[in-house]
């Protein structure tokens, strides 16, 4: 007779690790088992792959992969709990896999280095139950979507913006995509990311730990999962809304007669492949190192700012007039249609539509700052800071 | 009839900070009208040429996706909320 079940799969120190979830009748031994043995995949180690890199290692997930090719940065440290100050510079994996293990010694990490691509994704994919996308680019998540759907994988979704998030699980084999939600993405520049938009850095940990939550329902076969349920967080009004969603009988990927059977090209897909259909209008730009000649030449120059009040009040270009995107449309009034006009944001792309309506409203002398204030501090004036 | 259309975060950049806006029309199609010709900048965010919804955009009348109602031409009640869903990317 066998003395007991729980000695053959846990070690004491493991039992007493796990003592909270092992009085639980929802997770019990058997639940734990699961997770000991569950394979998950966690796509990005950015801010929503903290929290599940930590939460499911400490859960005793068994064997997690991380993908990313990132090093620390110190604009990470504000959201990405997983890296500490002194990380700034250091390989994610390197730091990420040594911290994860220090949470758990009892559980297996792989990393994979890389940028996920449709070269590589499905043989990485290939090897694991569940796939978390936590990844900060469309390129990326379609990718991750269209890979779930040809392997039959499910992929739990999270996605963050200032103080929004959006949380949901896909599994194509029983319900939606993310094509069916969103079938194609935005235009390159028409929807602002957290790199130009801002992000709370705590947003991502509660999205993240709501994700971690969906993983190990799915690998202990508990609860109701988010599938079918869109679910919006609002941080700022702490309120949770449920959408409706639904499987599209016409979905690209996942409908009933697909026109995507393998992966594709998802730069192109997004509009980001280099230089394709767009042939620049070089009279429409202008290099921070030609703004600053012309300036320096004495030439009049109306210089035009279209960040929001907050990123003026961090830095600002001397000479420069404050007119939020948002705000341009009903100042025009304010600008001289004769003399030439310089507009810039902090990358470049919020001056980009700036620009175009600037020049449709019949200021044709205006030309959109390359790079934005980012370049303008890189290349000319270090003494600004940068965000 | 009075209707609350409820605008996403990303896109509040093109109405001046506005969060909630209270319109009234028959339908959604009438009431995203409306708040594009309001608000100029977001009628190239909220329509492709052809006048259609972005596919990167979704509107919800309350907890149901339009699109699986009657799209532009579902009817509005008094005290319904539209709802304004764009894909995020950020993580
Ligand atoms: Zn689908």
């Amino acid at each position: 007779m066998k003395s007991s079940i729980a000695s053959q799969t846990f070690s004491h120190e493991e039992i007493r690790r796990y003592s909270r979830h092992l009085i639980m009748p929802e997770v019990g031994m058997a639940g734990q088992e699961r997770l000991k043995e569950a394979r998950v995949l966690l796509i990005g180690a950015g801010g929503l792959g903290s929290p599940l890199g930590l939460y499911l290692a400490a859960a005793g997930v068994g064997n997690l992969g991380l993908v990313d090719f990132d090093v620390v940065d110190e604009s990470n440290l504000q959201r990405q709990v997983l890296y500490s100050t002194h990380d700034v510079g250091r390989s994610k994996l390197e730091a990420a896999k040594e911290r994860l293990l220090g949470v758990n010694p009892h559980i297996d990490i792989r990393t994979y280095e890389t940028r996920l691509a449709s070269a590589n994704a499905l043989e990485l994919f290939e090897d694991y139950d569940i796939i978390v996308d936590g990844t900060d680019n469309f390129p990326t998540r379609y990718l991750v979507n269209d890979a779930c759907v040809l392997l039959g994988k499910p992929n739990v979704y999270g996605s963050i913006f200032r103080f929004d998030g959006q949380v949901t699980l896909f599994d194509a084999r029983t319900g939606p995509c993310y094509r069916c939600l969103y079938p194609t993405p935005p235009p390159p520049g028409l929807v602002p990311s957290c790199a130009e938009g801002g992000v709370l850095g705590v947003l991502a940990g509660l999205v993240g730990t709501i994700q971690a939550i969906e993983a190990i329902k799915l690998i202990v076969g508990i609860g109701e999962s988010l599938q079918g349920r869109l679910l919006l967080i609002d941080g700022l009004r702490m309120q949770f809304q449920e959408l409706r969603l639904r499987k599209d009988p016409n979905c690209p990927v996942c409908g009933k007669k697909p026109s995507i059977t393998q992966l594709i090209d998802y730069e192109e897909f997004c509009g980001l492949a280099p230089n394709k259909n767009t042939i620049r209008d070089q009279t429409w730009e202008i290099t921070p190192f030609q703004l600053k000649e012309r300036l320096n030449s004495g030439e009049r120059i109306q210089l035009l700012d279209v960040r929001e009040p907050q990123e003026w009040e961090i830095c600002r270009i001397d000479g420069a007039t404050l007119i939020p995107l948002g705000d341009l449309p009903s100042h025009l009034q304010k600008l001289d249609s004769t003399t030439p006009i310089v507009v810039y944001c902090k990358v470049g792309v919020r001056s980009g539509q700036a620009a175009k309506l600037l020049q449709a409203a019949g200021f044709s002398k205006t030309q959109n700052l390359i790079g934005g204030i980012d370049a303008w501090a890189t290349e000319i004036d270090p003494t600004l800071p940068t965000y | 009839m009075p209707s609350t259309l409820l605008i996403p975060a990303p896109l509040r950049l093109y109405t001046g900070g506005h969060e909630k806006l209270t319109l009234s029309g028959e339908t959604v199609g009438e009431l995203l009208q409306k708040l594009a010709t309001q608000f100029p900048l977001l009628r190239t965010h909220l329509f492709d040429e052809r006048g259609e919804i972005r596919s990167f955009i979704n509107v919800y009348l309350n907890q149901e996706d339009i699109r699986y109602l009657n799209r532009q031409q579902t009817l509005v009640e008094e005290g319904d909320q539209i709802r304004i869903v764009p894909s995020v990317a950020g993580g």
